[in-house]
């Protein structure tokens, strides 16, 4: 451990609060229909989307009028991703976006990785420089991109409403509206991830992420080998795929390759694209609900949380591996070297680079790596475990962050409610069973998948031929399992990359074929636990939008306080430790612990 | 219903065109105009001949002859280090190492017998190219990025410590003072981004490169 790498972790807190702070109340204003500073530019192209796209946006939706708006978006997206990645060498790609001449990759690993991009999730068994075209990772993979993106984002807005609930109509009864879908995609995409995504974009290009059609260049070493070199435009996908916490690399290796996150500055500024709306966000509800005291009670606790997760990671990785240690390596920091766990990490990164990086990317639902997370040691590698466990609410992806952490607030207010035996309120409004009940099932979806399919794979032979063959051998094996499952549930998107889903002989997948149990479970794995809770999240909005708001009274239990940041965090721990806790005992925990090689 | 799914195609196609096209080839324009040398991998020339990318790590190897033929193993040539070059980290991509058309990870296990073996292999090949010209050293003063893979196994970068080791085999070979090969280690380390971020790390074929220019190829 350095000084250096406890400043890198302390400045990344404050530097991002200070942006995630103004973002907010931009956003705020956004969702609200104000006027913002980008309104002279981008005004005009907002009211000519409508008039295409042929949407009456003065038409509020109510919640189902407004999931199916999403539904229906959603599912066309799905199909003409899958159709783009199935005719990458169809006739009307130009051969300078194809310029490899790839070939399609199977019906089954293309099923994951549509379900995976439409989700958010970008869980990754294709390799991009050995299987996509260009046209299939710009207008295919990088579309969805911003619109999953928009998609979580939308949601958010939408029970943001419902919890504050809308102005009541005209004849005096309260509405019902969440807002209109399409309005709040349009803006979602013009005025908040366009102006962030060009600038950085242009930011990463400019220190030296890629940005070309070039086909791939033939090198000559000074010591007479060849070297082809995979080229491509990364700076545009990089910038959206961080900001939108949709996590998929251009390249197999992620942010860890050079030239998607090629130096300790880029390194930095791809964490903060990460971090910065889900950040964000959290202000944008304290604005909207009048309170921003709100807003800060939540930032506190996934604050508190994701420091703690970043202290355990960077102490453990700075401690170095059993492995190491056996081969009789000095993993201290000595001159001139940073020491720790280097397996699996970037020089220019160091450990606190690659701790940092990793922890914020599975708080979130990012699910990109600037390393390799299989090497990581024991306790190191619970940690992103244990990020997925807390169901990617410490911050979250963009949108599903706070929507989720909401359902928990609900949860947190019902048992506070129930330990001080008043009705419970939150906001003014009067929560009963039929919020809870959909609250809870929002929350619990989730987990269920992510065990249910854990154990299916790791019960079936079919489930266990994705092990890789480093791993076979004690708990790794089902770490690499048991992560995949929960990573794809999360719309995480990381890996123990050695899990396998598709076998490719040669680059450009001629001749390849997917691991189908793999493929097909991870795809029902990652719609499932992405469209229930989105609809659960609706219905709860939906149910509180109707509700009267009744002024707080003296037995009101608080929730901008520090006893409710404390019982929120509580609440999240607990769900969390309970519902995972025997199965992580058996993988990462096993191997932290006992510093035993298999 | 009707409503919701001519929007949604219009909206997917105008959205695929904007954000995937549109967007895409603008920011490739404006990049190559502004910054041409970033945005195309940052090539590295000698005489005319592409060598290979500043950022992108390559193997300072050369291919075993045996009786004037190429020696091979599992269809790949059997490569050894040339000890005249400062040597990148190890690196275990498929089809020879740093194979930067197909980048992977190692997926190396921390508590995996694997990856002990692994590092005890590069310990030793590290002792056994270094010790010579470095009689002082020990295992214990081995830096991890020089027995351990990288994340991309296509790192440029090697440890000042890794590279301060290495020079001893430098100077002696390339009968320079230790002092300028130190001097030029210097020059092609980088800082710590904003002055924290990250660790400094060598760039290795910068460095390399500057070997030849001040002694010739040959060395």
């Amino acid at each position: 451990m350095s000084v250096a790498g406890w400043a890198t972790i302390a400045l990344f807190a404050v530097i991002l609060t200070a942006l995630a702070f103004p973002l907010g109340s931009y956003m705020a204003a956004v969702y609200s229909g104000r006027r913002v500073f980008l309104s002279p530019i981008f005004a005009g192209p907002e009211a000519f989307l409508y008039r295409l796209f042929r949407v009456d946006i003065k038409q509020e939706q109510d919640w189902k009028a407004y999931a199916k708006s999403l539904l229906v978006f959603s599912l066309t997206g799905w199909l003409l991703l899958y159709l783009i990645l199935r005719t990458q060498d169809a006739f009307y790609v130009p051969h300078l976006l194809n310029p490899q001449a790839f070939h399609s990759g199977t019906w089954d690993v293309t099923f994951n990785t549509t379900s995976s991009f439409l989700t958010n999730t970008n869980w990754q068994y294709y390799a991009g420089e050995t299987t996509m075209s260009y046209f299939s990772q710009m207008a295919g993979l990088t579309v969805q991109n911003w619109l999953s993106a928009g998609v979580g984002m939308v949601v958010a807005v939408a029970l943001i409403r419902g919890i504050v609930g809308p102005a009541p109509r005209r004849d005096g009864v309260a509405g019902k509206g969440l807002g209109n879908f399409w309005q709040d995609m349009v803006r979602t995409v013009l005025y908040v991830l366009v102006p962030i995504s060009v600038i950085g974009a242009l930011v990463l290009a400019s220190q030296g992420v890629i940005q070309n059609f070039a086909g791939y260049l033939t090198a000559h070493t000074i010591t007479g080998l060849t070297q082809t070199i995979a080229m491509g435009p990364v700076a545009s996908q990089e910038a959206i795929k961080l900001l939108g916490t949709n996590g998929g690399g251009f390249f197999n290796v992620n942010s860890a390759h050079p030239f998607e996150n090629p130096t300790s500055f880029t390194n930095f500024f791809e964490m903060l694209l990460v971090l910065i709306i889900p950040a964000a966000l959290i202000f944008t509800y304290g604005r909207m609900t009048g309170n921003r005291r709100q807003g800060y009670a939540i930032y506190g606790a996934v604050m508190l949380m994701f420091l703690g997760a970043v202290a355990v990671a960077y102490i453990a990785e700075a401690h170095g591996s059993p492995a190491q240690h056996a081969a009789g390596l000095n993993t201290h920091v000595i001159s001139g070297s940073g020491g720790g766990n280097m397996e699996g990490k970037e020089q220019r990164f160091g450990i606190a680079g690659s701790a940092l990086f990793n922890v914020i990317t599975t708080v979130t639902s990012c699910g990109a790596v600037n390393s390799a997370l299989e090497s990581f040691t024991g306790i190191g590698g619970a940690v992103p475990f244990a990020n997925l466990s807390a169901s990617e609410v410490i911050f979250g992806g963009v949108g599903t962050g706070l929507y989720s952490i909401l359902l928990y607030v609900l949860l947190a207010v019902f048992i506070g409610g129930l330990m001080v035996g008043r009705t419970p309120e939150w906001l003014g409004k009067k929560i009963e069973a039929r919020e809870i009940k959909l609250a809870g099932l929002g929350i619990l979806i989730t987990p269920l998948a992510a065990l249910f399919c854990t154990a299916m794979a790791t019960a079936s032979k079919a489930g266990r031929a994705s092990i890789a063959e480093v791993a076979a051998a004690g708990p790794q094996g089902f770490s690499e399992t048991f992560y995949a499952y929960l990573s794809q549930a999360n719309n995480n998107g990381s890996a123990f990359a050695g899990y396998t889903g598709y076998i490719q002989p040669n680059a450009g997948n001629l001749g390849a074929h997917g691991v189908k149990f793999a493929d097909i479970l991870g795809g029902f794995d990652m719609l499932f636990a992405r469209y229930m809770p989105i609809l659960f999240a609706l219905a709860v909005a939906g149910s509180l939008a109707g509700k009267r708001v009744s002024p707080a009274g003296l037995g009101t239990m608080r929730t901008d306080n520090p006893t409710f940041v404390i019982l929120l965090i509580g609440v999240i721990v607990l769900v969390g430790a309970l519902t995972f806790f025997p199965a992580l005992l058996l993988g990462p925990i096993v191997q932290g612990l006992t510093g035993h090689l298999y | 219903m009707k409503r919701d799914i001519v929007t949604s195609l219009i909206a997917m196609l105008v959205f695929t065109v904007l954000l995937g096209l549109v967007y895409p080839f603008a920011i490739t324009g404006i990049s190559q105009v502004l910054f041409p040398g970033d945005a195309n991998g940052q090539k590295v020339y000698v005489n005319g001949r592409l060598v290979g990318s500043r950022i992108i790590g390559q193997p300072f190897t050369k291919v075993v002859y045996k009786n004037g033929k190429i020696v091979e193993s599992e269809e790949e040539p059997v490569t050894e280090p040339d000890p005249r070059y400062f040597q990148s980290r190890p690196s275990a991509t498929e089809g020879g190492a740093y194979n930067a058309a197909a980048s992977a990870f190692s997926n190396r296990g921390p508590n995996s017998k694997i990856t002990e073996a692994a590092d005890a292999e590069n310990i030793k090949a590290y002792l056994q190219l270094n010790k010579r010209y470095d009689p002082g050293l020990t295992v214990g003063q081995i830096p991890v990025d020089a027995v351990n893979t990288s994340g991309s196994n296509l790192d440029p970068e090697i440890s000042q410590a890794n590279a301060w080791i290495q020079a001893h085999r430098i100077a002696v070979l390339r009968r320079l003072p230790l002092a300028t090969v130190n001097g030029l280690i210097s020059k092609y380390t980088s800082g710590r981004g904003l002055g924290f971020s990250g660790e400094p790390g060598v760039n290795v074929l910068e460095l390399n490169l500057a070997l030849d220019r001040l002694t010739g190829g040959k060395g």
